[in-house]
């Protein structure tokens, strides 16, 4: 069976059951009270990051890398759990994360640290992350990152990745209209955006955990900086989906008006 | 609504995360202790939380639903946490802290569950503790989960102490549970027959190990004991009947019945055996005293847990009370602040809160005691074996040598460096017997009153946390399972020795020269302390112990109105009070020196940068308001104690000796120009006709008393900007950003 270089890469975004309130400032956009907002790993790269996982452990001798451009300190209270979920090795930039970084320039950080691995064999070389995020959800950072790295085999919105008895890879990409596409890849490398996946969120383990911490810390210490100033980039307005409640309380209505009701709802719904 | 008086002051903008209790409780540097609080976290908020919801508390029975814990207990470190890595576990060293951590995440969710992970390992420290090596080997190793590619079961163990009335559960010191000699063949290991019949028992639903309290039944047995039962011994080992507890039904718990064949090497300890006689080495009430000292603290945190979990969900509720109505529209404060706009409702937040902190100091600071303690006490151990010192009597004497250089020491570092003898300061510092002795009694405080004021006092808050939620409280949907949490504090202070137990215990205790001179130096380090911090309320937590201390020394010395000695061990009526009103003092103490860690360590943490001074200032505000409500129990409390064993004065010939006549007084008036006017005011004057006053009898003398009315006067004045704390307090409780949802069931 032949092995894998797998470089996921995830960016932190704030919890999802936190208020998050889009504020602009003199350094332009970001959330209110941003820094104090809990983060976690992107549910997207998550996705990603499990994959790899199950992927290497199918495959001896693969390894496994989280490339993650966020700010050290977050970084370090996601990795507690994190490291608990599978086996890695951390490529740290020191970066703000969140939904107002450009995706070129936070692309271009991701590819130093990429390059920067020793002993990467860039043929057996797999690009794992999100098809999308849960910030922005700009969708470019991978794409911009695998045309940087010159990975031109690139997949987007990926649901399952099958390796061949001959080595190639097939792979389940979502496409238009709602339908699946099914490529086969001779061999890597590739850029594969996941979208779900099908693996469950790992338990976590703390043997893991305290073993992938070892190396996880020294790492995290020599973090680089990398500033993303956004220079170019100018969001115009910024707004959080809107939510819409038209909640009524009605009583003893037939269930054959009930069923009215709701056939004129669907027909009203583009 | 609480008027702002903090416009220009930091204020609390988020609850405290992991990055501020990991500086309160001293883990910021344990990055494995961390990891293993996330893994705690995930199950509580994951698996556990899911099963409350659906109901699985419902049932008295252990369904498989609940059953399923065990192995997500397993798979999570959580089981393994106890143990150490040599068998399976996961830290090298004491436990105390991290045990106490995975309890508390769980017991944020469900107690039950926190009782189920721990009995285990309650069953097991009777072996840790005193177990033979042999016995530690074996069991441990079995308790560890299977690794992958091990094809074995993991080992469950329950602890069974408790019987059926009329003993265990009571008093510890009698056991119906009898062990005999079944079988001694010569020059082979003596058979032991067990016959013992348990109540309320953890783990019994599963457990394959029990470790058993059992008394001697035999002459050729000198004293009780604790064994080593496994299923699959010779005899009846009969799980029993479930019981139908109402609360922490995450846990498995029935009243088994076990008449087993063992052999003698299963005493907890092993035995010697002298004159044809089997002489356990540890009696059942040994390895009992070394196993609860430390188990207990962990179940103080888990009321603790509670209270604090409360505050989110009760924060939510009373912000969105009216919305959806017609009478709240967007932007209005009712709408955005709900009950909130209500001084009330914030103000008993804000006690629930302070109440939950100082608990939680409290506990984690007897925790970390007992990791440095334990080092401590098994490095006494081996110098004392050393020495040839053997025998429980032995060592007490041998100690009590090292109590009075433990003293010296003690009295030596509050000298000024000049005036202390330098090489044996250093000398009695790095003597591990004067150290155990400086520490233990501390810890022998610490732990009953973690255990008595948590749950206690923890159980009465958490009825104010479930009123706050108004009806919801009371409901199985409730968010944050309130009301499971009110019922479950109760178990938990009933359970591993109810409050009568640790009120015995801390009367003791607390009586300790040892612990008495250390409890005098830290209020002058809390007096300290307020010059540079007056807002904790540090300087009238100082004032409330000075009076505690005075009080203590006065009942030692007095009798009550009929002769008999106030400070006695039967006297309960004082001594239980008098523990009660110390263990006030000892959260929130440790509460402020918990606030001052994170002021002194959390500037060194980037990613606390922002939040840090509103943090800060909201802590500090709610140790101001817990150290009020100490200082008002204590003052109560001692008051009682110093006038209330004192016979009120009648109105008959003793009890007026001192009142006035108008008639006497007109008379003197000629002598004593005035004293008509002012014996009003000294004593009680009676009428021409010799009618007195309309009240209970003559007001009571109060002479001797003067030191404690000045410390009470003083105390009271102490209490200057407490409420203005409190108000803050509140106020932040109107801006603090909450989540969207509660995060649990996940």
């Amino acid at each position: 069976m032949a092995f894998f270089h797998i470089v996921v890469c995830g960016g932190l975004v704030p919890d999802p059951l936190q208020t998050l309130e889009p504020v602009s400032g003199p350094a332009g956009w970001s959330l209110k009270n941003e820094s104090l907002l809990p983060s976690i790993l992107d549910p997207w790269a998550a996705n990603a990051l499990y994959e790899a996982d199950a992927l290497a452990k199918a495959n001896p001798g693969s390894k496994v890398w989280l490339a993650s451009a966020a700010p050290k300190v977050k970084l370090q209270q996601v990795l507690m759990a994190l490291a608990q979920k599978a086996p890695f090795e951390l490529l740290p930039v020191d970066a703000p994360a969140g939904g107002f970084t450009d995706a070129v320039e936070c692309a271009l950080a991701l590819a130093g640290a990429v390059q920067s691995i020793e002993g990467l064999d860039r043929s057996r070389l797999l690009l794992f992350g999100g098809w999308e995020s849960a910030s922005r959800g700009a969708g470019a950072t991978l794409s911009v990152l695998g045309e940087k790295l010159g990975l031109t085999e690139q997949f987007q919105g990926v649901d399952k990745l099958t390796v061949d008895g001959d080595g190639s890879l097939e792979i389940l990409e979502r496409v238009e209209g709602g339908k699946h596409q099914v490529s086969v890849l001779s061999s890597p490398p590739a850029v594969l955006g996941w979208a779900t996946g099908g693996r469950a969120e790992p338990p976590n383990n703390p043997q893991i955990g305290m073993a992938n911490m070892r190396a996880l810390m020294p790492s995290l210490q020599k973090a680089r900086a990398a500033k993303l100033p956004g220079d170019g980039l100018t969001l115009k307005s910024v707004s959080l989906p809107r939510q819409k409640r038209n909640t009524q309380v009605v009583k003893d209505m037939p269930v054959e008006q009930i069923a009215v009701e709701i056939v004129e709802w669907i027909k009203k719904k583009p | 609504m609480t008027q702002p008086s903090t416009a220009s002051k930091a204020v609390l903008q988020t609850l405290p995360g992991d990055e501020i209790r990991q500086i309160l409780w001293r883990y910021q540097d344990r990055f494995d202790y961390q990891m293993l609080v996330q893994s705690s976290r995930s199950v509580a908020r994951g698996p556990v939380a899911r099963l409350v919801a659906q109901g699985a508390r419902n049932s008295h029975e252990w369904t498989e639903a609940k059953h399923s814990l065990l192995k997500v207990y397993d798979e999570s470190g959580i089981t393994g946490a106890f143990l150490d890595p040599a068998y399976g576990g996961l830290f090298e060293g004491p436990k105390n802290l991290i045990m106490s951590l995975v309890a508390f995440e769980l017991a944020w969710v469900d107690g039950g569950a926190a009782t189920a992970s721990l009995a285990g390992n309650l069953g097991l420290a009777p072996i840790h503790e005193c177990g033979t090596p042999e016995q530690v080997a074996r069991y441990m190793k079995m308790a560890s989960p299977a690794k992958p590619g091990e094809n074995r079961k993991t080992m469950r163990a329950a602890f069974a102490l408790t019987e059926p009335l009329p003993y265990v559960g009571v008093e510890t010191g009698l056991l119906c549970g009898k062990a005999r000699v079944a079988e001694w063949k010569d020059g082979q290991e003596p058979l032991l027959e067990i016959d013992k019949r348990g109540r309320f028992i953890t783990n019994m639903d599963y457990a394959t190990v029990v470790t058993a309290a059992v008394d001697t039944d035999d002459k050729r047995i000198k004293s009780s004991c604790m064994v080593i039962l496994e299923e699959g011994d010779p005899g009846l080992f009969d799980r029993g009947t479930a019981t139908k507890k109402l609360v922490h039904q995450l846990s498995s718990t029935r009243d088994p019945n076990f008449q087993l064949k063992v052999p003698a090497s299963r005493i907890v300890g092993g035995y010697t055996v002298k004159e044809g006689v089997i002489v356990p080495n540890y009696t059942h009430s040994e390895v009992i005293e070394a196993v609860f000292k430390r188990t207990r603290v962990t179940v103080g945190l888990m009321t603790a847990a509670k209270l604090l979990s409360a505050v989110e969900p009760i924060i939510r509720y009373q912000r969105q009370r009216f919305r959806g109505g017609t009478a709240a529209t967007p932007g209005t404060p009712r709408y955005d602040l709900g009950i909130q706009t209500k001084e009330d409702a914030l103000h008993r937040l804000v006690d629930v809160w302070a109440m939950g902190e100082a608990g939680a100091s409290l506990g984690f600071a007897t925790t970390r005691l007992y990791d440095e303690l334990d080092p401590l006490e098994r490095e006494k151990n081996r110098i004392l074996d050393e020495r040839g010192v053997q025998g429980a009597r032995a060592r007490m004497k041998e100690m009590a040598k090292v109590e009075r250089q433990a003293m010296e020491y003690l009295i030596m570092t509050r000298m000024p460096q000049g005036r202390r003898n330098p090489s044996m300061f250093e000398a009695l510092k790095n003597d591990p017997l004067v150290q155990f002795s400086v520490f233990e009694p501390v810890a022998n405080v610490l732990c009953p009153a973690t255990k008595l004021w948590n749950t206690g006092q923890g159980a009465n808050s958490l009825r104010e946390a479930v009123s706050l939620m108004g009806g919801y409280g009371i409901t199985e949907d409730c968010p944050g399972f309130l009301g499971h949490k009110w019922m479950d504090a109760q178990l938990e202070a009933t359970y591993e020795g109810p409050e009568a137990v640790q009120r015995r215990q801390l009367s003791i205790t607390m009586a300790q020269p040892l612990f008495l001179e250390q409890f005098k130096h830290w209020i002058m380090d809390l007096k300290t302390l307020a010059a540079d911090h007056p807002e904790t309320g540090a300087c009238g937590l100082g004032t409330a112990m000075q009076m505690w201390l005075w009080t203590l020394s006065h009942l030692q010395e007095s009798v009550d109105a009929t002769g008999h000695k106030l400070f006695s061990s039967n006297r309960q009526g004082v001594t239980f009070p008098m523990a009660d009103a110390l263990c006030w003092l000892l959260a929130s103490r440790q509460q402020i020196l918990d606030v001052l860690e994170l002021e002194q360590k959390g500037a060194s943490n980037p990613s606390l940068a922002e939040t840090l001074p509103g943090t800060l200032a909201f802590l500090t505000d709610l140790c101001q308001v817990q150290a009020a409500r100490a200082a008002g129990e204590v003052s109560r409390i001692c008051a009682e104690l110093v006038f209330g064993y004192n016979r009120h004065p009648r109105w008959d010939s003793e009890g007026c000796q001192s009142c006035f006549n108008e008639a006497d007084l007109e008379g003197l008036e000629t002598y004593v120009p005035g004293i008509g006017s002012v014996a009003y005011g000294y004593s009680d004057v009676l009428d021409m006709d010799d009618n007195h006053p309309l009240k209970r009898g003559p007001c009571a003398n109060i002479s001797g008393m003067e030191p404690f009315l000045s410390l009470r006067a003083k105390l009271d004045g102490c209490l200057t900007g407490c409420r203005l704390a409190k108000d803050r307090a509140a106020e932040s409780l109107t801006r603090v950003m909450i989540p969207e949802a509660l995060d649990y069931p996940q």
